[in-house]
Parts: structure tokens; sequence; C-alpha cells
């Protein structure tokens, strides 16, 4: 059962995200992103990562791609035709999909020795919400303060860029 | 008597449960609509439907039966009962128009994506509570399609998906009314979302104490507030409502609600003295009645959780829960326990404080004049967010100088 849903929500992932790259209209495109995300989002229900699933949805499917929508509708009101696809852009796909396989194929590889170990011994950190956070608050701490440090340096950018300055004294 | 309903396979009994709150969720949606009616009418001092009533034909249908009753069908057609009929058969039977200008797929779709979010996000709130014996003991348990452990993300998750079916309404309608209603949905609900979700936080600050298992369900959150009197002690803050000790925290959830829901004040994707009708300009029929149906289901499930959160869910009082209350009934009646009892007990003082919180949207929405759209924005960046922030850290600090 649980290998029929892995099979399911994976091609509906993989099906979405090539529409979105392969769409010629942009807002079908941004639509097709969501249905991408949703679909990841299964994907972690299925791995019972149930808040990092509620998460993807809450930030990503129900903000991220409706501010997407948002700028592209601001910037054309009919969502705007993309440009045919030049002979580069089909050549540096074409490696990079070539690499990802490989490093796919690298993991399957080197995992097959070890799948017994994979599936049962390894507790999932994600489960439970007060699990998740030790993970957050212990282990995982100097990423969470560099991502924060990250947004906050975003934040700034973003106010220096939308504050509109009387003359040349307020900047400095 | 039931056993034969527990034999089924859980995958029956599953679509069966999820059909039946369907079924009761969505006629109440419709019901809905006709009460905006019959209140728009009274607060403006005018009778609203009053005359409707089912034709000869009609006889044959039980609402027309009751229509025919003496004293009571008068008095229903008073109420205007029969508008309701009325209308749902207006919206399912006229002419379904589809403008040329539309581009027609994404035109379709809207109305549906709107009613999928609407719909969904039900599974997870919990509607009351039984006693259930489980190896011996006698627990509480809620009464809900899925008791997950992060009920209250998985209920903003799921409702922030239904900004979608306005965004795609507004631009595949091909026209600039129902355009501009579009953006306007996407950047109000994407901005009140923010002050909504930091409002609740407190709560959960209460719930999960250090040492606890951390949890975000909305069952802990009224098992949180069903506490009995104690006398003037800090254990007697347990059978507290949420509103009495957060009321800042309810108070922006309860704005952030409106404005998530498009409700007036806040209806700044409709906004009919300025943009015509909004998102669904060229909407027609039954695919227009989708979208308000959804909206319903939006303030139901949004009710549902204010109630959850800060309203004591299915307790009938503070320091009153439904475990006394049902004491107190045993006392009187022998079956009060019973599951079936006590579940119906804690659903009907839901509902009502449901149908209360639906009359106070209304209420706001006809007496209230509609926020131009920069003060929507206003209120919402630099009022109620940085408020959210402040109520927080006071919470965060109040909190951890409690439990020292």
């Amino acid at each position: 059962m649980a290998d029929l849903f892995f099979y399911t929500f994976a091609t509906f992932t993989v099906v979405c995200a090539a529409a979105v790259v392969g769409l010629k209209n942009t807002v079908a495109s941004a639509l097709a992103l969501l249905l991408c995300l949703v679909g990841v989002a299964g994907v972690f229900i299925l791995l019972d990562a149930f808040l990092l699933a509620a998460l993807m949805v809450f930030v990503y499917a129900g903000a991220v791609v409706a501010l997407f929508l948002f700028i592209i509708m601001l910037l054309d009101a009919q969502g705007g035709d993309r440009k045919p696809f030049k002979k580069t852009a089909y050549v540096s796909g074409g490696i990079a999909f070539a690499l990802l396989t490989l490093g796919v194929l690298s993991f399957w590889k080197s995992g097959a020795q070890t799948t017994g170990v994979l599936g049962s011994s390894i507790v999932p950190v994600g489960a439970t919400l007060k699990n998740y956070g030790e993970q957050l608050f212990t282990t995982y701490l100097l990423p969470v303060q560099i991502v924060g440090f990250l947004l906050l340096i975003a934040m700034l950018g973003v106010i220096v860029l939308s504050k509109k300055f009387e003359g040349l004294e307020d900047i400095k | 008597m039931f056993q034969f309903y527990f034999d089924l396979p859980l995958i029956v009994r599953l679509v069966v449960q999820a059909g039946a709150v369907i079924l009761v969720l969505f006629p109440i949606a419709a019901a809905c609509s006709m009460a905006e009616r019959k209140i728009s009418a009274w607060i403006q001092g005018r009778p609203g439907p009053n005359r409707t009533i089912a034709p000869v034909g009609g006889l044959l249908t039980p609402l027309g039966l009751a229509g025919r009753i003496p004293f009571l069908g008068p008095f229903l057609q008073q109420m205007g009962i029969f508008q309701l009929a009325a209308d749902g058969g207006k919206f399912t039977f006229k002419e379904d128009p589809v403008p040329g200008h539309v581009n027609k797929f994404y035109f379709v779709l809207a109305p549906i994506i709107a009613m999928i979010p609407a719909l969904t996000t039900i599974a997870v709130v919990p509607l009351g509570a039984y006693y259930a014996v489980i190896n011996g003991q006698t627990i509480l348990q809620p009464i809900v399609l899925a008791n997950v452990d992060i009920g209250l993300l998985a209920v903003f998750a799921v409702s922030s998906l239904g900004v979608y079916a306005v965004i795609l309404a507004g631009w595949a309608s091909n026209s600039k009314y129902a355009f501009l209603g579009g953006v306007r949905a996407s950047a109000q609900l994407v901005s009140y979302e923010l002050a909504m979700t930091l409002s609740v936080l407190p709560a959960f600050l209460w719930m999960n104490k250090p040492g606890g298992q951390g949890t975000l369900s909305l069952f802990d959150a009224v098992q949180m507030q069903s506490g009995v009197w104690h006398g003037l002690s800090m254990a007697s803050l347990h059978g507290m409502w949420g509103v009495f000790y957060m009321p800042v925290s309810a108070f922006i959830f309860l704005v952030a609600l409106f404005a998530e829901t498009n409700r007036a004040p806040f209806d700044m994707p409709e906004s009919e003295s300025e943009l015509v009708a909004g998102f669904h300009t060229e909407y027609g029929a039954f695919k227009w009645s989708l979208f308000f149906l959804a909206e319903y289901c939006h303030m139901i499930i949004g009710s549902a959780v204010c109630i959850l959160l800060f309203f004591g869910g299915w307790n009938l009082l503070p320091w009153i829960p439904l475990t006394t209350l049902i004491d107190w009934l045993s006392h009187v009646l022998p079956f009060a326990t019973h599951p079936l009892f006590m579940g119906l007990v804690g659903i009907g003082i839901f509902v009502g404080k449901v149908f209360a919180f639906i009359f106070f949207f209304m209420w706001v929405r006809w007496t209230l004049p509609r926020f131009r759209y920069d003060q929507v924005m206003h209120l919402g960046w630099k009022k109620l967010l940085p408020l959210s922030i402040a109520n927080l850290i006071f919470y965060t600090l109040g909190i951890a100088l409690m439990q020292k």
C-alpha cells in the first residue's frame, strides 16, 4: 500500500515538475509548481514527517506560490508567454539531468549493501513535534542560526530598497 | 447494537464518516446564506424574505409538507426557510453562462478549487468528546475524523490553499475588475496569515509545558480549558477559557479570521462598490453559488477553530466542562455517560457556539463599513503584526517566569 502511494506521489511530483518547465503559460507553470509542492508534501507524509509536510503546504504552497502568482499578474495581466528555449538551455539541462541521475545512482549503489539498516533502526526525527524541536535547538542549532541571519540580511535589504529616501542626508 | 458498523472495513467506515460530515456541513453552509439575508434585513429594519412558500407540487417534499402545517408553516414562511429551497433550486437549474472571453479551463476549475480546502479542513477539527473504555480504563476521546498531532497546523495549511480559487477566478475571468479582485486577495490573505499564526502561539505555549509531549492537537487545546473550580488558586486557571487569559490573542485571531474569510469589513476581493463584484464578476448560477458556499464553509471552520482555542470548545461554561455536566446529568438520566448521548450533548454545545459566531460575523458585516485597501494593508502590517509579536514575547516571558 505504502509503495503504491509512493509511486503515485513520486510520479505526480515529477510530472508536475516537468510541467513547471515545459508549460508555455507562466500562470499555468506556477500552478504546476503548486501541485508539485503538494506532491512533495505527500511524500513527506509517507516518511512520517507530518510536521514537514504541513509546513511545506502552509509556507510554500500556501504563501510563496501565491506571491509568485501575485508578481506574475502584477507584471503581466495575461500571464505572459514564455520564449522558446535556446540550444544552450537544452544542453545545460541535459548535463544537469545526467549529473543528477549519476548522483542518485551512486547513492543507490552504495545504499544497496545497507538497506537492511536503513528501514528499521533509524527513528524518524521529524515524527513528533517535541523530537523535531529538540533536534532543531541542539544538533542543528548552527544551521538554524545561519538561516536566521540570512533572513535578517534579506529583510534589511528589502527595507533599504523599498524605503523612499528624501535626500542624500537620509542615506548617510 | 451498532456492532455491524464496526465490523465494516476501516476504509468504508472512514468514507461513510467523511461523507456524513460533509453532508451536514454543506447544507449548513447553504442555510448560512439564508440566515445572512434574514439577519441583514433585521439589522436594516426590513422584514427580509418572508413570502416564499413551496408550490403545490412541492407537497411531495418534506419541506413542502412542513409549509402546509397550521401555525408552524406560516412561521417558517415568515422566517424565510422556503427561500433557501427556492435559492438552491434557482442556482442549480438556471442557465450557467461561460463568457466568451474567459480562459475556460481555469474559469471552471476555480470554483471547484474553492470547495476543496473548505471541505477538507473539517477532517481535523474535533466536534465533541465521549467516554471510551480502552484496556479497562475510561478515557475521554475526541469525536473527529482524523485525530492528528499537528491538527492546528493542518487546518492552517489546507485553508491557506483557498486563496488560489480567488486568484484563479480573477485571472481566468480576463476582466479588469475580476483581475483586481484576485490581486487584492493574494496580497491580503498572505498579509493576515502572519498575524493569525503568531496570535495562536501563546495558546500552545500554555499547553506544551516543559517535559510534556509537544503537541498542536486541537483536542488538547480544549482539554487545557476544561477544569473545575479550585478556589482562588493557580489550579483554577486550568478551567478558564483561553479568551480570559489571552484576550489579545483571541482578538487578533478574530480580526485576522475576518480578513482570511474575505468577510466585511475586509471583503477587498469583492468590494462591490469599487469592483462591481470583484473576483466573481463574470460568474453566474451554480459556479457563483459554489464560491459562496466555500466562503461560508471557511467561516464555519474558522469559527470552530477559534472556539476550540479560545472559547472552550464543547464545554458549557468556564469551570463547567462537559465531563462535569455529564456527571450532573447522570444523576437524572441513567444513559448520560453513553457515548451517543454524551457525543450529541458535546456536539450540540459546540455547534451552538459556532452558530453564535456565524451570527457575530454577519452582525459585523452589516454594521461596519468596508476598509479602504491601503487601510487594510496598514492595519495588517503596521498594527496587527507588531501587536501579535509583542503579545507572543509577553506570554513567552510570562510563562517562563511562572514556571520557574
